[in-house]
């Protein structure tokens, strides 16, 4: 037993400069991983928290109107009857429109950014798009309302009109408050995103892809097409899928510009009303119980799109890949 | 390390500094309103200089949210621009005492060639708004502006899309002089419009009403008046058109029937000089208080604010009680138990 060494008295029997080697502070590495692990349990405990305030607050309406809620289209506090038809159509038609106009946009000044400008003006294009971004909603929507609003009514509408007019999707009484209106100004506000997360993505491919196309006597076009984009195509689809999680919550500078009127309309010239903008309207003079749950359950409607919009997102993502490596062991 | 320890110092500082406000000051609580959250801070920030010991802060959150904060006793006084329902009273722990403080109207306004002068009546707006009446030159209008050539244009409906006192005025107004818009919308703070688009506030309402040629909307007295909107002079219960004013407004509240809860409504008030879409807005406080100290603040707040404060309340373009109704109002007051 008296042989025994412990180990700090073995340490002391090494040499000087062994004695400021100290074991690894295995403490220190420990209380690092449970601390984020704690931090990414705390995002999830968030959301789960979230979704149960919102089932909390909204358990009147739901047992009142059941599946009611969803397929009505009569929103009337005075005689109580809630239906969320017209909100949840037009969250879902407002963005996809601002995607329609976003998703080009901001992938092409990604490219551009990455693989075509010339050094000098990178910088600053990049920063003037991050500018965007940090405008805010309710400016945003007051230059909705005293700018943009006036120049679609006066001219982008009435030439849609006359060239597409034969659809349903542009006809009708011009107000310029309108679907089409609060789709164009989400794509304003979801474009800095979609661009810089694009961008990223576009830089982190790697040089040896576009080396390896130039090498084969590819044309820059091909380049980008085949080395960069083909290899960044799943990045890019998460980008837009944050965009469209942006989309679909923005709520002030929307509801500065879409009319506000809870009804089901194809042509794009009318006004709509979306989830996140009868929230904010109608929330803080609501004084009856089931008016407040009624708009609770609205919240809890938004809340499930936006999950299912990023489970379907990432079925997608999935299936997109396993057809990749299917292809790439063919 | 370096960003820590100013945190932590920034975070003592204020804490010191918050301690500091608790004990040179009394805070009152209150929240609710935002019509007239203008007067209201007016009043607050006045009030500081006749009683140096108390502090008001009060938050514009709505009616609905004041009626709630109030309803659970997180704030002191809350405020709201339309009275509160029975059953929502039925809530409160102890009796709710309704004191009016001023009150606004509610114009129509409007977007036609030239902006001639308009006369409207009840029963056109309510048919315009229902969607009944859709042209400017309908037989209905042209009626009440002989002499005036309307044009043959599209009414464009505007409404506040946001819940607001101001609806609840104009829907009030709308069911008592139209059994067709009491059937079939009602009086709320947002209501299902039957025709028209909604804006935002009443920014959102004015800027649409002054961008859309042949355009409709009603906003706030105060905000017409600042913005220079046109509006329409109204026919009231009495058969005479009347311009909306503050005088007007007050002539309102002088005829209308005002129960002892002063939970009244006063829209199409009679009288030769009322002003038909106007309202009152209300604090809302407990008769018996739970805080003595605090309660007497607030008692000698009141008085001060229905005698010196409504002569400020005109500064802002806020309509004044009429005399009669403030002595009633103030002796309300004086029976706030401490």
């Amino acid at each position: 037993m008296a042989i025994a060494i412990s180990p700090r008295a073995a340490v002391a029997e090494r040499a000087p400069a062994a004695r400021y080697m100290k074991p690894p502070r295995r403490w220190a590495d420990r209380a690092f991983r449970w601390l984020t692990l704690a931090m990414a349990l705390a995002v999830i405990g968030l959301i789960i928290l979230v979704g149960w305030q919102l089932a909390v607050g909204s358990h009147l309406a739901v047992s009142r109107f059941g599946f009611r809620f969803l397929t009505s289209s009569t929103w009337d506090p005075v005689s109580e009857q809630f239906g969320a038809l017209p909100f949840i159509y037009g969250t879902a038609v407002s963005s996809l429109i601002a995607l329609i106009i976003a998703v080009p946009l901001s992938i092409a000044t990604a490219i551009y950014l990455t693989e075509l400008a010339p050094l000098w003006i990178r910088q600053p294009l990049v920063s003037l798009i991050e500018m965007l971004a940090a405008i805010p909603s309710v400016i945003l929507g007051l230059w909705g309302i005293f700018v943009m609003i006036p120049w679609l009514r006066a001219h982008a509408f009435p030439w849609l009109k006359s060239a597409l007019g034969w659809t349903p999707f542009f006809n009708g009484p011009i107000y310029g408050v309108s679907m089409l209106a609060g789709g164009i100004i989400i794509a304003v506000m979801i474009l800095p995103i979609i661009t810089s997360v694009a961008r990223e993505i576009l830089r982190s491919v790697p040089n040896l892809q576009r080396e390896a196309a130039y090498a084969l006597g590819a044309t820059r076009w091909e380049v980008t097409r085949i080395a960069v984009l083909s290899y960044a195509k799943n990045g890019l689809f998460g980008a837009v899928i944050l965009g469209l999680g942006r989309a679909l919550g923005e709520t002030m500078a929307v509801t500065m510009v879409i009319g506000n009127t809870p009804q089901i309309k194809a042509s794009l010239f009318a006004p709509g009303y979306t989830l996140a903008s009868v929230i904010a309207n109608e929330f803080t003079e609501a004084t009856t119980d089931i008016y407040l749950q009624a708009l609770f359950e609205i919240g809890l409607v938004l809340f499930g799109i936006t999950i299912l919009a990023n489970l379907i997102a990432q079925l997608l993502l999935k299936t997109m890949k396993n057809a990749m490596t299917t292809r790439a062991v063919q | 390390m370096r960003i820590g320890t100013l945190l932590i110092g920034l975070l003592g500082l204020s804490a010191l500094g918050l301690a500091a406000d608790a004990s040179a000051h009394m805070t009152i609580n209150g929240a609710g309103a935002t019509f007239p959250y203008p007067i209201y801070s007016k009043w607050f920030d006045e009030y500081a200089k006749v009683d140096p010991s108390v502090r008001f802060n009060y938050q514009s959150i709505g009616s609905g949210g004041g009626q709630k904060q109030i309803l659970a006793q997180t704030v002191d006084f809350g405020a709201s621009d339309g009275p509160m329902s029975d059953d929502n009273l039925s809530k409160a722990p102890g009796k709710l005492i309704h004191i009016p403080t001023v009150a606004g109207a509610v114009v129509i306004s409007y977007n036609l060639p030239g902006n001639p002068s308009l006369k409207l009546d009840g029963e056109t707006i309510a048919g315009i708004y229902l969607g009944n009446i859709k042209k400017w030159n309908d037989a209905k209008i042209t009626a009440l502006n002989s002499g005036t050539t309307l044009p043959d244009q599209d009414i464009v409906v505007v409404h506040r899309s946001d819940g607001s006192g101001t609806s609840f005025i104009f829907t009030d107004y709308l069911s008592k002089v139209s059994a067709d818009w009491k059937s079939k919308v009602g009086s709320n703070t947002s209501v299902s419009w039957p025709t028209g688009i909604g804006g935002k506030g009443n920014e959102g309402v004015s800027g649409q009403v002054k961008q859309t040629e042949g355009a409709i909307g009603y906003v706030e007295l105060i905000y017409a008046i600042q913005n220079k909107m046109p509006y329409a002079e109204l026919k009231n219960a009495d058969g005479n058109f009347v311009k909306p004013t503050l005088e007007s407004v007050t002539a309102a509240m002088s005829t209308a029937q005002i129960p002892d809860d002063f939970r009244f409504s006063m829209t199409n008030a009679t009288g030769a000089q009322s002003y038909p879409i106007a309202g009152a807005t209300w604090l809302l406080v407990y008769e018996q208080q739970k805080d003595a100290a605090k309660g007497k603040k607030l008692v000698e707040f009141l008085k001060w604010a229905l005698s010196k404060g409504e002569d400020m309340a005109k500064q802002l373009d806020y309509a004044p009680l009429p005399d009669e109704l403030r002595d009633r109002v103030l002796k309300r007051v004086d029976e706030i138990k401490l």
